[in-house]
């Protein structure tokens, strides 16, 4: 864990109110693995007062990447800063990805909205041939990262709800209709998943009723993100669990909804 | 010029009046990696109950203007697993460490606490948290109350011969009387403020932030709150005052001193900048020197007015 001051290489609207900013920091990015997060103290006053946590969106060589949506004051405030700038953060934090075992094994992954953001540094590392991803969006003008993940997963689906684009549908919808004809045994698929609550439940059910292996990222309200107040907790099978420290990443058996 | 940071709370001498407040603090661990933890005058621990607690449901915390809520609820692992596990920790850096404690339903739980905790040696001082607004359920304060203040301070003298720190609330018609009662009852210092308790609401769903509806606030946002409950009951006392609530750098850290403090906590500022106790710490050092002051001691209560 790292308390530093990065310099701001860029930090540019992407599309809509998805933003994308490059950080140079060699010292992080070493220590970094996917799924893990920043604590970044978006401005330097009292407004906002606490840091915002954001998934480590990709690493390439001493640069950090964050794959951001402006929903508020925060993240607003996080969009004005230019380049050139200096950006205090903290991190990286939490556990991340647990891929050890994916390597040879059917990976699937599922992200929703802006939680496609920690799984392009989860697929660069997963070196198994058999890569899938589903990205979910409300509608074919919020689509993220299809080109970056095209780069390391051949087979790439999109699923919008409004039905502009890819299946119609929910991205679970769409998950539930793979595994419904997936030829491969249970124990041969991995599942890892990141997007809006509703979404990571239905993947967690989805996982539970076909006995599959799962990860979830998960996102809490963050006082501290070091693990000091115990603000982020969620129920879980072994007690209340920080997000900050024992995840933001939680096996989809262990999670209490 | 060499300046004297030491200060006397108690039993305790501390090598810099900087302590690191309850809750927000962790068991020290969780900083080590940001800075030189032998450097902080004290820390006191995140409260312990006798049996584990779960605290409150989440969410449980949420930003509010310049601060924040939380309704954590104590959760600690209780004090069987404290002593094992986090103890040892602790008691290796050398500097004085503060057990928070507080009872859940019957006071009497302090006496049992204390007790146990006299054997300890590494446990250099107490704190009574006596003022915790997230505890459901309740529906008043130890230290919402002269009277009951005293006798739970009093019944805690009688039996141990550590330094003992009662922490108060600001939720309270006159901190000062408060103060006076623990005092009184053979407190060796005070700690101001707890939180002031509060809620928000999130207008589009119609709903309370947190899932306790209703929790403290923290930061910058209540210090001019804490600084006049300081400087209230420093006009009343001669004990000691710890002072803390919303401190983020050296020149809020100083507006305690000056109103009446002998030594301070930072709180919600370790969330934003962990390093920031030990900053404090040199920047007072920096005004003394500025200000040709020998002894951070004579800072403590020197106020400028004309009455
Ligand atoms: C481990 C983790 C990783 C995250 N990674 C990313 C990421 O890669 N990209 C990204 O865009 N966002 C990410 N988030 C969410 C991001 O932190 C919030 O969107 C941000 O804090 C909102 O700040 P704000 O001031 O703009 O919004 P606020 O005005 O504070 O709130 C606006 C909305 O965002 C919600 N919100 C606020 N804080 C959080 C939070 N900590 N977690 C979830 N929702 C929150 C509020 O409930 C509200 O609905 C992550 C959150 C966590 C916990
Ligand atoms: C997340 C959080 C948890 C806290 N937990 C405790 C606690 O367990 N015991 C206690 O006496 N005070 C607790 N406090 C109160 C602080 O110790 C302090 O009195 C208060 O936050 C005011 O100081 P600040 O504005 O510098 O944070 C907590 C505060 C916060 C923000
Ligand atoms: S955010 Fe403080 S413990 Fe997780």
């Amino acid at each position: 864990m790292l308390q530093i001051k990065v310099k701001i290489i860029s930090n540019k609207r992407l599309k809509g109110n998805y933003w994308h900013c490059v950080l140079s920091a060699p010292s992080l990015a070493r220590a970094s693995r996917p799924g893990q997060f920043l604590n970044v103290r978006v401005s330097d006053g009292l407004k906002p007062f606490l840091r915002r946590p954001f998934s480590i969106h990709n690493v390439c060589g001493g640069r950090l990447e964050i794959l951001y949506e402006v929903v508020g004051g925060g993240t607003r405030n996080f969009s004005c800063r230019k380049s050139g700038d200096h950006l205090d953060l903290i991190g990286p934090l939490g556990k991340g990805f647990d891929y050890r075992y994916a390597q040879n094994k059917r990976v699937i992954l599922i992200g929703g909205g802006i939680g496609v953001a920690p799984l392009l540094f989860l697929s660069r590392a997963i070196k198994s041939m058999d890569k899938l991803i589903l990205i979910g969006a409300r509608t074919k003008g919020q689509i993220l990262c299809e080109k970056e993940f095209k780069n390391f997963i051949s087979d790439v689906k999109i699923s919008t709800d409004d039905g502009s684009r890819g299946f119609s549908g929910r991205v679970t919808d769409l998950l539930k209709n793979l595994i419904s004809i997936e030829p491969r045994s249970k124990k041969e698929i991995q599942l890892y998943a990141c997007g809006p609550k509703p979404m990571l439940k239905e993947v967690c059910n989805i996982a539970k009723a076909h006995n599959l292996q799962a990860q979830v990222s998960l996102e809490e309200h963050m006082g501290c993100g070091i693990g000091a107040c115990l603000g982020c907790v969620v129920k879980t099978k072994n007690g209340l669990r920080r997000v900050c420290k024992e995840g933001p990443v939680f096996d989809a058996q262990e999670l209490i909804w | 010029m060499k300046v004297n940071l030491s200060v006397k709370i108690g039993k305790l001498k501390l090598n810099n009046p900087v302590m690191v407040a309850s809750g927000t603090f962790g068991y020290a661990e969780e900083f080590k990696d940001f800075i030189n933890l032998k450097k902080l005058g004290a820390i006191v621990t995140k409260t312990i109950t006798l049996s584990p607690r779960r605290g409150n449901p989440p969410a449980r915390t949420c930003e509010t203007p310049s601060g924040m809520l939380n309704s954590i609820g104590l959760e600690n692992p209780g004090l069987e697993a404290f002593l094992k596990d986090k103890l040892p920790f602790l008691e290796k850096l050398g500097i004085p460490i503060i057990m928070s404690i507080a009872s859940e339903e019957d006071p009497r739980e302090f006496i049992e606490l204390v007790k146990r905790l006299n054997r300890y040696k590494a446990v250099s001082g107490l704190e009574l948290n006596i003022s915790c607004p997230n505890v459901m359920g309740q529906e008043s304060l130890i230290s919402q109350d002269c009277q009951a203040t005293y006798s739970i301070v009093k019944s805690i003298r009688r039996i141990t011969a550590k330094t003992l720190i009662t922490k108060l609330s600001p939720n309270v018609t006159r901190i000062s009387d408060i103060a006076k009662a623990a005092q009184e009852a053979g407190s060796d210092c005070v700690a101001l403020i707890n939180t002031l308790s509060g809620m928000s609401i999130n207008a589009e769903k119609q709903s309370p932030r947190l899932a306790a509806v209703v929790g403290g606030v923290s930061g910058p946002a209540i210090r001019p709150v804490a600084l006049k409950m300081v400087w209230e009951a420093y006009n009343k006392i001669n004990i000691p005052i710890i002072g803390m609530g919303g401190i983020i750098d050296t020149s809020s850290a100083l507006e305690f001193f000056i109103a009446g403090a002998s030594a301070i906590s930072i709180g919600t500022a370790n969330f934003i900048n962990p390093r920031v106790s030990v900053e404090i710490i040199s920047g007072l050092g920096g005004y003394l020197k500025r200000k040709k002051i020998k002894d951070i001691r004579s800072l403590t209560g020197s106020l400028i007015y004309e009455s």
